[in-house]
């Protein structure tokens, strides 16, 4: 089985590079969700064209691929090359990104039409009415879209490995090669990346109870303590972000 | 900036070859995915505790773990007490399986759309359990999450270069050869385009299921 100084050596700072991975391409993700998301709603129509030709492009691009090509073919085109974290970080940070803009865009989409209207009534600028008006009655609306998301995103985390990235699941092969006994270790694996997923979905519902509650609305009725089940019109939309279809 | 196009002359034919494999792990995993969606979908809505809760349990875990692990493990840990697989079949089984707890949550999201009544009116004529679903509620509840359906497909279409990393040649497997032999990259470019090129058109195509089977009900 799996020495103390294997796991202290490999296996620990595995787990933190995982999160490490996690939490910056979360943040890039959130940043690019937000900026295309909102441009996708422009009045102008060659903002919306090539914001939404960016979310096409990365909706059809496999992450992975992009990872090999920003690992391997970037360095020998452009001549220099990033730390393999950092061009993991991004594949995932712009994939998630574009389907997380999908989320915001729909949630932008779905704020009555009478508060854009009041907002434009009192003058706001538009810059004033998406921060103070459109955007906090749509964000609680998309925490739950984005929960999944986020879980999606964990479980990309694991193809950093790929490129040679020492995140844990790199460790665990690392421990294969040496120990040349897998069992134990990719069923460990496995249990470590779902309670990870188990706190991210917690700490998710926390943020949704309190955004809720701050546009005085309860949380919906979830069942169980980490079903990430949707209602089923959140279904096909969850389903429409991750594959390629539109929303109609 | 280079991009060396007789690099990419090359490469095609076993581009080509990739390809194949890659469309028939989508197809194949697409078919298991779907069987065993719908399995898992009845049997969480089953009257029996002990069917319903280890069926959820298994599925939510599939469903929060990473599909490359699932992969590995699969690969390197059933073979000691199961059989032993090739890469590209365990690649279909590992997509099928993965994508299958998805599937799961699209078939229910469908079910539980088909209104109380038609469930009430299948007791009133005194169906049986069995004709209920496969006469009454299953074909009104596929026939809207079809478009759902097909976008899954898509996913799995772009998680499928994992498989390569257990060693199948797919697209992204003969890419990897083909540029660790040759040193160059060009190959990688082609099937990341080749990539959009496919799930592009996909997705109009689901638009327009969406379209024709959801909006006009």
């Amino acid at each position: 089985m799996m020495t103390w100084d294997f796991f202290t050596e490999w296996f620990l700072p595995g787990i933190w590079i995982t999160i490490q991975v996690l939490v910056y391409s979360a943040l890039l993700s959130a940043l690019v969700a937000f900026v295309v998301g909102t441009l996708r709603t422009s009045r102008f129509w060659i903002v919306r064209f090539l914001a939404g030709t960016y979310f096409e492009i990365f909706r059809g691009m496999s992450a992975l691929i992009f990872m090999f090509w920003m690992a391997f073919a970037v360095p020998l085109m452009l001549g220099w090359q990033f730390v393999p974290l950092w061009s993991g970080t991004l594949a995932l940070g712009l994939t998630y990104g574009a389907y997380g803009s999908e989320i915001v865009r729909g949630a932008l989409a779905a704020v009555p039409a009478a508060q854009r209207e009041a907002g434009i009534a009192l003058s706001f600028t538009r810059w004033q009415r998406l921060r103070r008006i459109e955007l906090p009655q749509a964000w609680p609306e998309m925490i739950p879209p984005f929960n999944n998301l986020l879980i999606e995103l964990l479980k990309g985390t694991s193809l950093v490995s790929v490129i040679a990235v020492a995140d844990m699941t790199f460790a665990g092969n690392l421990l294969r090669l040496a120990k040349n006994e897998s069992a134990p270790i990719y069923t460990l694996l496995l249990v470590l990346y779902f309670i990870l997923a188990f706190i991210l979905t917690r700490l998710m519902r926390m943020l949704e109870r309190r955004a809720k509650a701050g546009v005085g609305r309860a949380p919906e009725k979830k069942n169980g303590l980490l079903s990430r089940k949707l209602s089923p019109s959140g279904e096909s939309m969850q389903a429409s972000t991750q594959g390629a279809g539109g929303l109609g | 900036m280079t991009f060396d196009w007789d690099v990419v002359d090359e490469f095609m034919p076993r581009f080509w070859d990739g390809v194949l494999v890659t469309l028939q792990a989508l197809a194949l995993g697409t078919l298991i995915a779907f069987a065993l969606g719908l399995v898992w979908a009845m049997a969480q809505r089953a009257p029996q505790r002990w069917i319903r809760w280890p069926v959820t349990a298994v599925t939510e875990f599939i469903r929060n773990t990473p599909l490359l692990v699932q992969l590995f493990f699969l690969f390197y840990v059933v073979p000691q007490w199961g059989p032993s697989m090739s890469p590209l079949t365990t690649g279909i089984v590992g997509l099928g399986l993965h994508y299958s707890t998805y599937t799961a949550e699209v078939y229910r999201a469908g079910i539980e759309g088909v209104p109380v009544g038609q469930w009430e009116a299948a007791k009133a004529l005194s169906l049986s359990r069995g004709r209920t679903w496969s006469s009454v509620i299953l074909p009104q509840a596929i026939r809207r999450v079809v478009p759902a359906l097909g976008n899954y497909v898509v996913a799995m279409l772009k998680d499928s270069p994992m498989i390569a990393v257990i060693g199948a040649l797919d697209m992204l497997g003969e890419a990897r050869q083909f540029s660790n032999e040759t040193f160059t990259t060009e190959a990688i470019t082609v099937v990341g385009v080749a990539f959009i090129v496919i799930a592009y058109p996909a997705s109009l195509l689901i638009r327009v299921l969406e379209r024709r089977l959801v909006n006009n009900t």
